[in-house]
């Protein structure tokens, strides 16, 4: 009996065998970059809200410190954003009629509050907290960035669990001492290298064991 | 089948404790539930549940078309204050100190409310009733107040209408009966111990002086009241447990009925708590009509038929010596018998422990075993230590039964023009059936109808006025020891509600007051009062009302108010509210329906001298009066989880395994295995009951331990219009107990006929589910036999050495956190398992899944029997099982995932959000503590339950595993804030939800590195053990073994070291 292929097939069963890898590969690759690209994390992605406000102008501009406006950041899990009324502290004063405030104006005349959309959103199945994050040193910038130079705030880490998960497993090269952390400007001193292992030890700051287990993020 | 259980237990070694009559008798089919882990096609969709389920269906399929797992996370809002409250950071919850009502009295409570929103309801530490603990009712409140079905509207015959309206048409009501000096109006509630309230009724009928005010609870002590009356001032009783060295009950459940149950369970389990330093604990008989949780805790349990408890106990005065007012007496005088043996026995023990003992009387039982009780405690010396009696904290006690009748009398009779109805009574529900209350309710021309739901009552009364809930609204109540307790609002109301107080002050002299004016108001008139000056709790006088009214809002009560401090003598205690009915003349009134019906006459009770024995009974008890003897004996009890209706629509307490029977989402007449057999019956065979011209039917289930000749029936089923988690189907409608109960006997009567149908109605039923198959899950010794070898508890199962393993041993730096569970102080009143419910936002399955072993509860508390089945004296132990966090945990080595983990402190991590639904781990769970979502069980679509959960918990989804996790979210909150201090978490910093709500104080959970932690300090108890250690798991939970202390003379040492017969 002949064959029922001629033996140049052969070729082409072994080139589409490669074929199908190289495209499975190709699809994997393509998905996993899809995950970490800006468009699922909104890394690096401006988002407009119902006042343009800018930090840049804020922070940068006039100094006011983090936790004027964030108040709640050394105390609870949740740094808040601002009453109305904080914002009307000054702009009572200030701007009194500019155009781009009247949403904050008529929220405080009203007694309706702004709708902000929030910028760094975790999922509802992570549990982070920032009174122990800057208790321990992390500063506003590791995460956030240098917030004093973004006129629209955005999320400048990808906050994927890998982001996490490396910190929380070398905590050292992230920590600076506690009164630089709303420092925005703050760079490792040159002169002393040994720094985050100084202030590992000074801050107490858990085992990588008791940082990675799922329960301190999860539950 | 009687016989294998003989054989079975004549061939053990030791004792041998068993779950259900199934298990005991060890059948095929019990074998073959057990053996699968999931009960049969419990993984299959093949319910035929129609539409939802062919969503469902379409849903998933669409997911696994590839869609599911790459959605983008949504984009979020953040909602801020325009201005910012003082003192609330958002993020942290805070606690505000109020209480939650029950029939009137007062549960003094914590609320934790999340920006707002009211989320956990925890107990007062400050407060004498509470301590930090509630009960299953109060923990539940937290689902009544976010129920979607509540009332939504005030109506009128079905319109909704605005306040104003209801409100005008209450003034024209009140201006047409002036004119009468209002004898055409009449209030129904149920009984009042707030102090505002009481003088705001005191004003109304002042107003309208020919007016009435009748006092209706289905579930409440005329007896007591009637002893206590009897007496004059100051004939309430309030027990003290923490004297208490021999407790005799006669047919008295005090451990989880009555409003001072919670402080009585701390009391009871501190007493009898052995520890390091204590090595001696109380002794407690229990004369029970049918099995009840106090029963389940006794030394010697003795069951007799409720008729025969009067009878008991008057022979029990005689034996000791307490003047006994003559009557019928039990049917064995004779001292050989089980009774005569029993009542030598007791009353040497009581002799021996004169001052120190206490005896007390039913809440169900008749005045006079209520006065039977008073005087032999008198007798006994144990008045002023382990038995107080005080004025009653109500404003003005009353028959209540008789005060209802009277009412009907006077509707039926056309005298009845207006019939207001306040805190959501539902007496076409609840009413005895020979008054006939709905029929006599059309007659009334105008009937306001004040409750938290449209049910039976509201559906034929022209107005509706939805009541606030407790977390809604403003009032005072008093605690069961009197102090007043302030409640506060959490949450403006959800559906325009308006409490009792409001409502009634349309008809004062100012109508439109809001329940804080009418609050404040009277505190601010009872603090300028002298002679009584209230004050802190340091002893200082107050410097003003302010400064007063401040601190009464911050402790949630006001110090100083308690009976024992004088509180409801005073002059603004209690304003002089006359009652519809005194309790004096109700009584001759049931004297006279007596007399009609042919009974003999009781004695008139003559007026009582303080400090002498009562001279004579007061009336003989109406139950005595019902002539038809023969039949089996009927006992009314409310259910105890949805008690008398009122928390049908709960859907946390229909699902909560039921103390004792475990059955869930179903009422169930109680049968004794005897009668079940001589009758052909098997669990969930539908009978009919037939009682004085009444029928009601209901499925039995046979009780160990339940009196031969009696069948004990449950209130608060067969409701028609509860709502939709509690209205009953079409069949079931006839399971409703109040269909039975008749005026002159409201809690047992004689002549119940009882025939079986033929129809079966499945029941839901958990005892059987999860069971670890007899290997010494509880252990139990006298406490004679652990003082002589406290090894005794540990030989009675098997710990492998720590070197039984190869891998290394891991090192717990830091915290190693661990639980101790002494199921010796659980009552098995399951408040944990709805705390935990609460706190880990735990769904609702329903009857179906829990009925295919699918329920969710992360802490089940197990119900084991010991002893022969047909004996009365059966004992029962209760062990509440959570996840016991395994050292060298089964369920983390077969997950193929890692979505269940160890982590450095010793907890089984549980990661929702990884786990696939393999379900291997609960597979290799030999302690079966693992539940699944199997379907959507959490309720995502209704909007009003959003803000109920906790929102430091995840909120799990179908095809995730979940488990109990020592409320992680709590540890890790705790050890934030210590870290933020510099400090390490202190022992008692973090209580776990059980823990917290335990009213006996059985869980302990803290640090076991700590050696001075409480919790370390347990576990170095010989009576400590592990279940299934055997298996070399190294359960971090571990419990501390039962001990009892029976009486050597009525059980012989020699006779128990084997199994009891």
């Amino acid at each position: 009996m002949s064959q029922i292929f001629h033996r140049t097939t052969n070729i082409y069963s072994r080139l589409s065998i490669l074929a199908a890898i190289v495209l499975a590969a190709t699809l994997g690759g393509v998905v996993g970059l899809l995950h970490l690209s800006g468009y699922n994390t909104n890394q690096n992605m401006p988002v407009e809200q119902p006042v343009q406000f800018s930090h840049a102008h804020h922070v940068g501009g006039e100094g006011i410190d983090c936790r004027y406006c964030h108040t709640s950041v050394e105390e609870s899990a949740f740094a808040n954003i601002p009453p109305t009324k904080t914002c009307m502290n000054c702009h009572s004063q200030l701007w009194t009629t500019a155009p781009i405030l009247e949403p904050v104006r008529a929220s405080f005349r009203d007694n309706k509050p702004l709708h902000w959309t929030r910028v760094h959103d975790l999922p509802d199945f992570v549990y982070f907290n920032h009174s122990i994050h800057v208790r321990k040193g992390v500063g506003c910038a590791t995460c956030h960035g240098r917030v004093d130079k973004m006129p629209l705030m955005y999320q400048q880490a990808n906050l994927q669990m890998n982001w996490c998960v490396n910190c929380h497993r070398n905590p050292a090269p992230n920590l600076r001492p506690r009164d630089q952390v709303y420092n925005m400007a703050w760079e490792p001193p040159a002169n002393e290298p040994d720094l985050g292992e100084r202030l590992m030890k000074e801050y107490k700051i858990a085992g990588p064991e008791q940082l990675t287990s799922c329960s301190t993020c999860h539950r | 089948m009687s016989s294998s259980i003989k054989s079975r237990l004549a061939g053990s070694h030791g004792r041998v404790y068993w779950r259900s009559l199934g298990e005991l008798a060890d059948t095929p089919e019990f074998r073959e539930y057990l053996h699968r882990e999931f009960p049969e096609q419990a993984s299959e969709w093949n319910d035929p549940k129609g539409r939802r389920q062919f969503l469902k269906l379409m849903s998933a399929s669409l997911a696994l078309a590839g869609v599911g797992a790459c959605t983008k996370q949504p984009t979020e809002e953040i909602v801020p204050y325009v201005r910012q409250p003082e003192d609330l950071v958002p993020g942290r919850p805070l606690f505000f100190a109020s209480a939650i009502p029950f029939s009137g009295v007062a549960h003094p409570v914590l609320v934790e409310s999340h920006m707002g929103h009211p989320t956990k309801i925890e107990g007062n530490p400050e407060h004498q009733a509470s301590l930090g603990a509630t009960d299953t009712f109060t923990q539940a409140a937290i689902l009544g107040l976010y129920d979607p079905d509540r009332a939504r509207a005030i109506t009128n015959r079905g319109e909704i209408k605005p306040w104003g309206l209801f409100f005008s048409a209450m003034l024209s009501a009140g201006s047409q009966q002036k004119g009468r000096q209002g004898a055409g109006l009449r209030f129904l509630s149920g009984p009042i111990t707030s102090p505002s309230m009481a003088e705001v009724m005191a004003s109304v009928l002042a107003t309208f002086p020919q007016a009435k005010w009748h006092q209706y609870d289905p579930i409440s002590s005329d007896g007591a009241r009637a002893a206590a009356l009897a007496e004059g001032a100051g004939g309430d009783a309030i027990y003290h447990f923490d004297k208490a060295d021999v407790v005799v009950t006669l047919d008295a459940d005090f451990l989880t009925c009555g409003p001072g149950s919670v402080r009585y369970q701390k009391d009871f389990a501190t007493h009898r708590r052995i520890t390091e330093e204590r090595k001696e604990m109380s002794r407690l008989y229990a004369i029970e009509s049918t099995p009840t949780l106090t029963g389940a805790k006794a030394d010697h349990r003795l069951a007799m038929k409720a008729s025969e408890v009067e009878g008991f106990g008057r022979q029990l005065a005689g034996a000791v010596g307490a003047p006994a007012p003559a009557g019928p007496a039990s049917g064995a005088t004779d001292p050989a018998s089980v009774i005569g043996k029993w009542l030598a026995a007791i009353a040497k023990d009581l002799q021996a422990h004169r001052g120190r003992s206490l005896v007390i009387a039913g809440q169900y039982q008749p005045a006079s075993v209520h006065t039977l009780a008073r005087s032999i405690n008198q007798a006994l010396g144990n008045v002023g230590s382990t038995v107080t009696y005080g004025p009653s904290i109500e404003a003005a006690p009353t028959d209540h039964t008789a005060s209802l009748t009277d009412l009907v009398r006077a509707m039926d009779a056309g005298q009845v023009d207006v019939l207001v109805m306040l805190g959501g009574l539902n007496p076409v529900y609840s009413a005895p059936v020979d008054l006939k209350f709905a029929e006599k309710l059309k007659k009334v021309n105008l009937s306001v109808y004040h409750g938290l739901y449209v049910d039976e009552t509201a559906s034929l009364c022209q107005w509706n006025v939805p009541d606030a809930h407790p977390l809604e609204s403003w009032g005072d109540s008093r605690s069961f020891d009197g102090t007043v307790t302030i409640t506060q609002p959490l949450i403006a109301p959800l559906y325009d509600g308006h409490s009792a107080v409001e409502v009634l002050a349309t008809l004062t002299s100012q109508p439109d007051r809001r329940g804080h004016v009418i609050l404040k108001d009277y505190w601010t008139r009872a603090f300028a009062v002298g002679p009584w000056t209230i004050r802190s709790g340091d002893g200082q006088p107050f410097k003003n009302f302010d400064a007063f009214w401040r601190r009464t809002l911050h402790d949630g009560f006001i110090n100083g108010t308690a009976v024992a401090d004088g509180g409801p003598a005073t002059p603004f205690g209690v304003m002089a509210v006359p009652a519809a009915v005194p309790i004096t003349t109700a009584v001759a009134g049931m004297r006279a329906d007596q007399a009609a019906a042919g009974a003999a006459p009781a004695p008139q009770p003559p007026p009582a001298a303080p400090a002498t024995p009562p001279p004579a009974t007061t009336t003989a008890p109406p139950q005595a009066a019902t002539g038809a003897q023969g039949g089996l004996e009927l006992i009314f009890r409310p259910d105890p989880t949805v008690w008398d209706g009122r928390f049908s629509n709960n859907g946390w307490l229909q699902e909560l395994p039921k103390p004792l029977t475990k059955v869930t989402w179903d009422a169930t007449a109680w049968v004794s295995p005897q009668l079940a057999r001589e009758r052909g019956l098997e669990d969930g065979d539908v009978i009919e009951l037939r009682y004085r011209g009444n029928a009601a039917r209901m499925p039995i289930f046979r009780v160990p331990g339940h009196p031969q000749q009696s069948v004990t029936v449950f209130f608060g089923y067969g409701r028609q219009k509860a709502g939709n988690v509690g209205n009953a189907t079409t069949s079931a409608q006839a399971f409703n107990a109040f269909l039975l109960r008749t005026s002159d006997a409201p809690w047992f009567g004689s002549g119940l006929e009882i025939a079986k149908t033929g129809e079966r109605h499945p029941l839901a039923v958990t005892q059987e589910h999860h069971v670890m198959e007899g290997r010494a899950p509880v252990r139990v010794a006298t406490i004679e036999e652990y003082k002589k070898e406290p090894k005794i508890i540990a030989e009675q199962g098997e710990t492998p050495p720590r070197t039984l393993t190869m891998y290394p041993e891991y090192k717990y730096e830091g915290y190693k956190w661990g639980m101790a569970i002494d199921i010796g102080s659980c009552t098995g009143c399951s408040a944990c398992t709805i705390a935990c419910v609460a706190e880990n936002n735990i769904p609702i399955v329903g009857k179906e899944e829990v009925a295919s072993g699918r329920e969710m509860h992360w802490i089940r508390v197990d119900h084991y029997f010991a002893g022969n089945e047909d004996d009365n004296a059966v004992e029962a132990y209760h062990q509440p099982v959570p996840c016991m966090q395994c050292e060298n945990a089964p369920c983390e080595l077969v997950c193929p995932v890692a979505a269940t983990t160890h982590s450095s402190e010793g907890l089984n991590d549980m990661v929702y959000n990884r786990c696939v639904g393999t379900r291997y781990c609960s597979n290799n769970c030999p302690y079966k503590v693992r539940r699944f979502n199997f379907l959507l069980y959490q309720d995502w679509d209704t909007q009003s339950l959003y803000p109920m959960r906790n929102p430091d918990v995840s909120v799990r989804s179908r095809g995730v595993m979940e488990k109990c996790t020592y409320c992680v979210q709590r540890i890790n909150q705790a050890r934030i804030d210590a870290k933020r201090e510099d400090r390490d978490i202190r022992d008692g910093e973090v209580l776990t939800a059980c823990q917290q709500v335990c009213p006996s104080d059985a869980i302990v959970f803290g640090n076991l590195n700590d050696p001075n932690s409480q919790v370390s300090k347990l576990k170095l108890q010989e009576r400590n053990y592990g279940v299934l250690e055997s298996l070399n798991t190294r359960p971090r939970t571990t419990y501390l073994a039962v001990l009892r202390n029976p009486n050597p003379e009525l059980e012989p040492q020699a006779s128990r070291s084997t199994t009891e017969h």
